[in-house]
């Protein structure tokens, strides 16, 4: 028995591996087909993130666009195993490497010393002006002009419950759950407040921070805390389920990131601003191909169609919303209206707090000195304030706004 | 064998006695072409692609170029040092399952001489100081539940996990302290600008150090375990407690000294990883190498020699499993299947190896 079953397995491989040889002969026949421009991406997890997921979408629609060959590495954690995969897709051929998450960063300045030829991009970056490499360039877009749109959604709502008589101006009080008190979500939630404020001009807001890019517990946990402070509206900068699942739940309304999550949350998903990588990502494969260089620094804005918000939902949006959002919009465009106009928000300076911040008799903001060049010691370098707003995003492309404006209350800031 | 009138069930399980060599190695083989005759059917079935070219894929994902087989030797060297430094725990049937904590604990210590002293000593110095702290941190954090087991008899198994936790909650918090830059929850490259604390390379080969370390710690520990007093009480240990203690063992000792040895050996681990090559710390260092580490030394019965070839086995899987998603543009999971499907085979064989299936004997069969 055993005999005729060990002849028949032995047979069984023998064919397997004579079929096998004739196929990869053909194989290797066939991939020949080479295109000049290969694009690499590192991605830390997988499409299961919705982070990872928005990068990996706008990675297959630009290359696909462009026509070049693609390759994707996924759940590459930030140590040197991100050096590595670089160094791999160099060896696979590719031209243009890009990364997705601010901890490749150092790995990808490592790769691109290393390999002058290639060009290195690294999305939400900040290290990219003061490195002084020609093959390495940050990314990113300037989301706080959509977070202040979702906020204008956001204050429609509010005005809605005031007027219907659900609360009172004084009671419209919005909750915000923050990831870590990062420039990046300071800058995300302020802007989406300064927003709301401009057609709620009563409007307060929470911020609690969950120290974690993605815990679906701790945000639906956050979110329910702030519900329970008596949060009419809630949004989050965080990128899991959580906070929007808790909005559904408790039937209070929620502007979402990174995606519509209408389909999850079909009663309180009011709309969703999100940064689409597929302009930039077009923009450095066409300068590789023609030989151009690719800027250092590469701020998206609405107009590049890098900020995008979703459609809005009029199951829970105000009513106008979508035609108010589309005036504001058109403001900002045309460089009218300003986010960060210093005229729009008071700040007060303590020991403790806006050491950074000059401001005049009434609190608003006149100088800033920010944490624009990152180096070991955190310290303000950079005055970005002039002409009357806060010069988001200029002077390097990732965000560095963190003034801690009033109006706004943080819960707990530990992270 | 059995009485003709009682239905015979069409199988039954036996232990094998004696199994000369050739059978089990024979056995195993056999395990590892079933395995890949599985793989190629589900690979041909979920995503129509030709098996041969997925294995052809997987170890072009291995060995493909020169970088390739650093990195795959690299990735060995780490996965054996963890297995090395658990093997003598598990050899004295102390399951030791904070491999992952002992690392993290070794390589947070290793990071905190590298940020706080970068600079303030001299480098060969301060490469000392590292490899010590992060001995002793790796060692007390196995030490304390050796203590609690030698003292109280608590649950070692419960108690290594939970210190796994413990240690990822500690260096989530030193992350958050030393973060660079502010509020970003992450400590970035330490000293990437003077390099203080960095490991020196031997020639242009970056890994090279770490694989020469692992290679001595394994020779040592094979001697260790085979030839020396302290490894012939570890296996009496393992037996039979009261036969060791019978013969004159201080079980309790033999515990703690082992448990010490284990945790210095996961800290030296987090001292290469750290100092070595990632120069950064982040609760993921480890990454799952204390557990992986747990099957590469069963695998290889606690055989430092053998181990090599285990976790060799499971490194090739791994560079090959990543390198069939990237160029197939295959979700990640989908090698994380045919792992699986191989590992499921490897261990299963040594159920065969162990225990024979006896068919019934029918009457027309001649065997």
């Amino acid at each position: 028995m055993k005999k005729v079953l060990s002849i028949l397995l032995s047979v069984a491989m023998i064919v397997l591996c004579f079929a096998a040889c004739g196929k990869t002969d053909s194989d290797t026949n066939t991939t020949g087909k080479a295109a000049n421009v290969k694009v690499g991406f590192i991605f830390l997890h997988d499409e299961n993130s919705t982070y990872d997921k928005n990068f990996i979408n706008a990675a297959e629609e630009a290359c696909k666009k462009a026509g070049v060959e693609i390759l994707k590495k996924t759940n590459i954690s930030e140590t040197q195993a991100c050096y590595d995969a670089a160094a791999e897709l160099v060896d696979e051929g590719c031209n243009i490497i890009f990364a997705d998450s601010f901890g490749h960063e150092s790995y990808i300045i490592q790769a691109a010393k290393k390999f002058p030829d290639v060009q290195f991009l690294h999305a939400t970056g900040t290290k990219a002006h003061t490195e002084g490499l020609s093959n390495y360039h940050n990314a990113f877009a300037s989301i706080y002009e959509g977070r202040y749109l979702a906020g204008v959604a956001a204050g429609m709502k509010l005005n809605e419950m005031i007027s219907s008589g659900k609360i009172t101006a004084d009671k419209a009080k919005m909750g915000y759950v923050g990831a870590y008190t990062y420039a990046e979500v300071i800058s995300g939630y302020t802007s989406f407040y300064l927003g709301a404020k401009s057609v709620c001009p009563s409007v307060t807001m929470e911020v609690t921070f969950t120290g974690s890019w993605y815990d679906e517990t701790a945000e639906k946990e956050a979110a329910q805390k702030l519900i329970n402070n008596g949060c009419v509206l809630i949004s989050q900068h965080a990128d899991s389920m959580g906070a929007p699942t808790a909005c559904e739940a408790a039937g209070v309304p929620n502007v979402s990131y990174n995606g519509s999550t209408v389909s999850a949350c079909p009663n309180t998903f009011i709309v969703s601003s999100r940064i689409d990588w597929a302009p930039y990502l077009e923009y450095a494969i066409d300068c590789v191909k023609n030989g151009k260089a690719i800027d250092t620094d590469w701020t998206g804005t609405l107009s590049t169609g890098s900020v995008v918000l979703t459609d809005v939902n009029t199951q829970a949006a105000a009513e106008g919303t979508q035609a108010k959002i589309d005036e504001v919009k058109a403001e900002l465009e045309s460089g009218k209206l300003h986010v960060f106009d210093t005229s729009t928000f008071t700040v007060t300076v303590s020991d403790s707090k806006n050491k950074n911040a000059t401001v005049d008799a009434d609190g608003y903001l006149t100088g800033y000195m920010a944490d624009v060049n990152s180096d070991a010691d955190n310290a303000g370098d950079t005055e970005v304030v002039s002409d009357g707003y806060f010069h988001e995003s200029d002077k390097r492309s990732a965000p560095y706004f963190d003034v801690q404006i009033d109006g706004i209350t943080l819960l707990d800031t530990q992270f | 064998m059995s009485n003709k009138k009682v239905r015979e069930p069409l199988f039954h399980v036996a232990k094998r006695g004696y199994v000369p060599k050739y059978k089990s190695w024979a056995i195993r083989l056999g395990s590892i072409i079933a395995a890949l005759i599985v793989c190629a059917v589900v690979t041909m079935l979920l995503t129509g692609e030709n098996p041969i070219s997925v294995y052809k894929t997987m170890f072009e994902g291995a060995f493909g170029t020169e970088r390739k087989i650093w990195k795959l030797l690299q990735s060995l060297a780490m996965l054996l040092c963890v297995s090395l430094a658990i093997t003598p725990a598990f050899k004295m049937r102390f399951w030791n399952i904070g491999g992952e904590g002992q690392v993290l604990i070794g390589g947070l210590a290793t990071a905190a001489c590298m940020i706080l002293l970068g600079g303030k000593v001299p480098n060969a110095l301060l490469i000392i100081i590292m490899l010590v702290a992060s001995i002793i941190a790796g060692a007390v954090w196995a030490l304390i539940p050796a203590v609690f087991k030698a003292r109280f008899n608590t649950n070692e198994t419960l108690f290594t996990l939970m210190m796994n936790y413990v240690a990822i909650q500690i260096v989530s918090y030193f992350c958050m302290y030393w973060e660079n830059p502010k509020g970003s929850g992450k400590i970035g490259v330490i000293n990437s600008n003077t390099m203080d604390g960095w490991l020196p390379t031997i020639g242009k080969y970056d890994y090279l150090l770490n694989i020469i370390i692992v290679l001595v710690i394994t020779i040592a520990m094979y001697v260790y375990l085979k030839y020396s007093k302290h490894g012939y009480e570890i296996s009496v240990v393992g037996e039979s407690e009261n036969t060791a203690r019978y013969i004159g063992i201080n079980v309790k000792k033999v515990i703690m000294r082992t448990l010490f040895l284990s945790g210095a050996i996961c800290g030296i681990a987090g001292f290469l990883l750290v100092g070595g090559t990632d120069h950064t710390i982040s609760s993921t260092t480890a990454d799952g190498r204390g557990f992986t580490a747990i099957m590469v030394s069963w695998l290889a019965k606690f055989n430092p020699i053998y181990m090599i070839l285990t976790s060799f086995l499971l490194v090739f899987l791994d560079a090959g499993a990543s390198q069939i998603s990237m160029v197939f543009n295959l979700n990640e999971s989908f090698s994380d299947i045919i792992t699986g499907i191989i590992l499921f085979f490897i261990i299963g064989s040594e159920f065969f190896i162990n225990y024979e299936l006896k068919f019934r004997k029918s009457k027309k069969e001649v065997k």
